[in-house]
């Protein structure tokens, strides 16, 4: 099953766009600050777990970071230079409720590998090898939209990762799922971060960001309350609202 | 008026005498409908998905006007295809009054803002879904148009017949620029309406019904085809 | 792959109906004659015109409309040949240039119909413009075209002669259609108005209701057609010698028999009258 010369996306033969740099950065709606973030810092390597209560503004975060939005305010520096289109090439990204085109499950992930300028000869053989990566093989000419949740979203993660990305942002991808699926689902994401992929992902289960973060940012009312090591915020938050929200209070 | 069961049982005869002047009258219906759809199709959906997707000024404008051409009135569509097209008129040389052809010109003026409007609907219905993962993809929004056609293929099925109802109902435009001319330009609504104005009550009435009965067998042929395919393809 | 299929579906059905159905824009030869609606919808034209395709290989094809509109189109070189019952206009067509010579082709009447009751008591008359007077008197509904076609002509002509104001009394029991003979005819029988028709049309219409012939055989009510060659100097396109070819014949012995000929339930409909053509000129 492992196949990490395939999924060795942000290898170190390609060009890193870490880290991520993130200053002054500002969004607001109906003249509300919903992210203030005055600086944050994204390094190479391991899994970045976004955590914060909810309407702390983690969804918007990784909108703006993968730029599906622009900011009011501030800037974006990948490994030094601003966002454009070869710094969005290397990267992907997967929603809570995925997003699956009207066609077969192959077509899905065809369809991915063709936007990503793959070229057709080779996209075949991609198809294939990401559905074998996802245990989708055997579903491979059904219609994507009739799969269970949980298989739709593995389809979801592997068309992201097909592309090879660096960067894979998710966005509280198992949030709808059965636990045996979270599992499928988290045992994908271990291994690209094995590989050599950045994820920086959503979550607001504590359990899942203990199984899988190397570091926490710690979002509260839009703003960075606390960035550091798993471990270490884990055992001791430095914040009033993060021991709150570990030990499973209300964080208003 | 005549009796009014007689047209049913009149519909009926013609269409078991299989009755080759009756045929041609329909063929023809279908195709000049047909072909218009088509060309208004080719048209009508980039149109109505890059209204729905784009981001250019005047679009309300813009999507007010075509919702608006939906109920223009086919009279004034025949007239204004036949000031072009008559020889008198700018398009004159092109010789194509009082042929099929300008039939079809007259069906795609009236046809395409239906299926731009409605294609629309379903294609914004659906960016609303697919916005943020094509972006992702990387895929812009002028390059999303196709894909965002094809994936609403079944609901644009709706507007492609909501567009050929207009197109095989209307007699307006078609009896200007045709002429209603026998074996040339005469279709089944000009065959009604000349039957009507013959006073052949029951002949034009059934031949209403031969119509309906086409229509219900082209939707019908899609809605299998839809539903064939859907099996297939799609939740 | 489904998709495909799916597609394929559509376009043979398509290419299926584009070949099954008659090719008629190849081609072929033919001119188109601005007629009207009582030539065309009588049955005339049908009658007669497959005898001139089959000698002269020139097909006929024929747009019926309102001699106003009728003479329009032709104005604008839509069209070879006009086959038309208004002389004034006609002549005004020649005289403007837009014709080049008119021909007396026939001639058939115009008679009044009405319902059965006969609310104006005209019935049996055969004095057109004393039984209209007495329509207009009695205030019976009269349904008139009002659409600028030759019988709406001659109808407003008859009006003028009985003394009467139709415009004063538009919308109150003289009642415009602005529609074909036929239109009209349904209108008139379903009001249980007065028509002025021409006779071919009523004879031939299908939907008579309770109405019958109450006024005709007034000379009054005499109804020429004239034929004209759209003029080739206005406009290019017109195909001037086979619309000549057209009224040659239609004017010639040939044609004019096969007018005479011509008959619904026994009555002949209508009645020849060209000019004898000195001996060279067909």
């Amino acid at each position: 099953m492992r196949d990490g010369q395939i999924y060795a996306g942000g290898a170190p033969a390609l060009p890193g766009i870490l880290p991520l740099l993130a200053e002054g950065l500002v969004f607001q709606a109906g003249g509300r600050r919903l992210i203030d973030i005055e600086r944050l810092r994204i390094a190479a390597g391991g899994t970045t777990i976004v955590l914060g209560p909810n309407g702390a503004g983690k969804s918007l975060l990784l909108r703006l970071l993968h730029g599906l939005i622009a900011p009011d305010a501030g800037r974006l520096a990948w490994a030094g230079r601003p966002a454009d289109a070869a710094t969005r090439k290397l990267q992907a990204m997967v929603f809570q409720r995925p997003v699956l085109l009207r066609r077969s499950v192959a077509a899905n992930i065809d369809y991915a590998l063709k936007a990503h300028g793959e070229p057709r000869a080779e996209r075949a053989a991609r198809v294939a090898q990401a559905l074998e990566h996802g245990g989708l093989a055997g579903m491979a000419r059904q219609p994507a939209r009739t799969l269970s949740g949980g298989e739709q979203q593995r389809l979801a993660l592997v068309r992201a990762l097909a592309v090879e990305p660096a960067v894979l942002f998710l966005d509280e991808p198992t949030a709808s799922l059965d636990p045996a699926a979270t599992a499928a689902i988290e045992r994908l994401v271990s291994e690209a971060a094995r590989n050599g992929t950045k994820i920086i992902m959503v979550t607001h289960d504590i359990g899942q960001a203990r199984r899988l973060g190397d570091e926490v940012v710690f979002l509260h009312r839009g703003r960075v309350v606390e960035h550091s090591d798993a471990t270490a915020f884990f055992q001791d938050p430095g914040s009033r609202e993060a021991r709150a929200f570990i030990a499973g209070e209300l964080v208003l | 008026m005549q009796n009014f069961a007689d047209p049913f049982s009149l519909a009926f005869r013609l269409i078991l005498s299989g009755d080759a002047e009756l045929l041609t009258i329909v063929l023809l219906s279908l195709r000049v409908s047909l072909t218009a759809v088509f060309i208004a199709a080719l048209i009508g959906m980039p149109l109505g998905a890059a209204l729905a997707v784009g981001r250019f000024a005047g679009r309300e404008a813009a999507i007010v006007l075509v919702n608006a051409l939906m109920g223009l009135p086919p009279v004034v569509v025949g007239l204004c295809v036949y000031l072009l097209l008559s020889n008198a008129g700018p398009l004159g040389v092109l010789q194509l009054l009082y042929t099929p052809t300008a039939m079809i010109i007259a069906q795609v003026v009236l046809v395409t803002p239906i299926i731009a409007a409605l294609s629309r609907q379903v294609v914004e219905d659906l960016n609303g879904e697919y916005a943020e993962q094509l972006r992702s993809l990387g895929v812009s929004r002028a390059a999303s148009v196709p894909t965002l056609l094809w994936d609403g293929r079944f609901s644009l099925m709706t507007a492609l017949l909501a567009g050929f109802g207009r197109a095989i109902a209307e007699v307006g435009a078609v009896i200007i620029v045709g002429g209603n001319i026998n074996h040339v330009t005469r279709v089944m609504t000009t065959t009604i309406a000349l039957e009507t104005s013959k006073g052949n009550l029951a002949l034009a009435l059934a031949l209403g019904i031969i119509l309906v009965t086409i229509a219900i067998c082209v939707n019908a042929a899609v809605g299998m085809l839809r539903g064939g395919a859907r099996q297939v393809v799609h939740a | 792959m489904r998709r495909r299929s799916f597609i394929g579906a559509a376009l043979a059905l398509a290419a299926g109906l584009w070949l099954a159905a008659p090719q008629a824009e190849a081609d072929d030869r033919f001119i188109i004659v601005q007629s009207t609606t009582s030539t065309a919808n009588s049955g005339l034209l049908d009658a007669i015109l497959p005898a001139f395709t089959e000698k002269t290989g020139i097909e006929v094809r024929v747009v019926a409309v309102g001699t106003g509109q009728a003479i329009k189109n032709a104005t604008n070189g839509d069209g070879d040949v006009l086959l038309v019952h208004a002389k004034p206009a006609e002549e005004k067509f020649v005289a403007e240039g837009w014709g080049v010579e008119r021909f007396d082709v026939m001639y058939n009447d115009f008679v009044v119909v009405g319902p059965a009751a006969d609310p104006a008591g005209v019935a049996g008359s055969s004095d057109v413009v004393g039984a209209m007077a007495r329509i207009a008197e009695a205030g019976a509904p009269f349904a008139s075209r009002g659409d600028d076609s030759g019988t709406h002509k001659a109808e407003l002509r008859l009006w003028k002669d009985a003394g009467v104001d139709v415009a004063a009394a538009s919308g109150g029991w003289y009642r415009e259609t602005g529609s074909g003979m036929g239109a009209t005819l349904n209108a008139g029988v379903g009001m249980g108005a007065y028509v002025l028709t021409d006779r071919a049309t009523w004879i031939s219409f299908g939907n008579k209701g309770d109405f019958g012939v109450v006024v005709e055989g007034d000379p009054r009510l005499f109804n020429q057609y004239g034929v004209i060659l759209v003029n080739p100097e206005k406009h290019a396109a017109v195909k001037a010698a086979d619309g000549q070819a057209f009224i040659d014949w239609l004017t010639g012995p040939e044609g004019q028999k096969a007018i005479a000929e011509f008959k619904i339930e026994g009555q002949q409909l209508f009645f020849p009258n060209a000019a004898p053509k000195p001996a060279g000129q067909s």
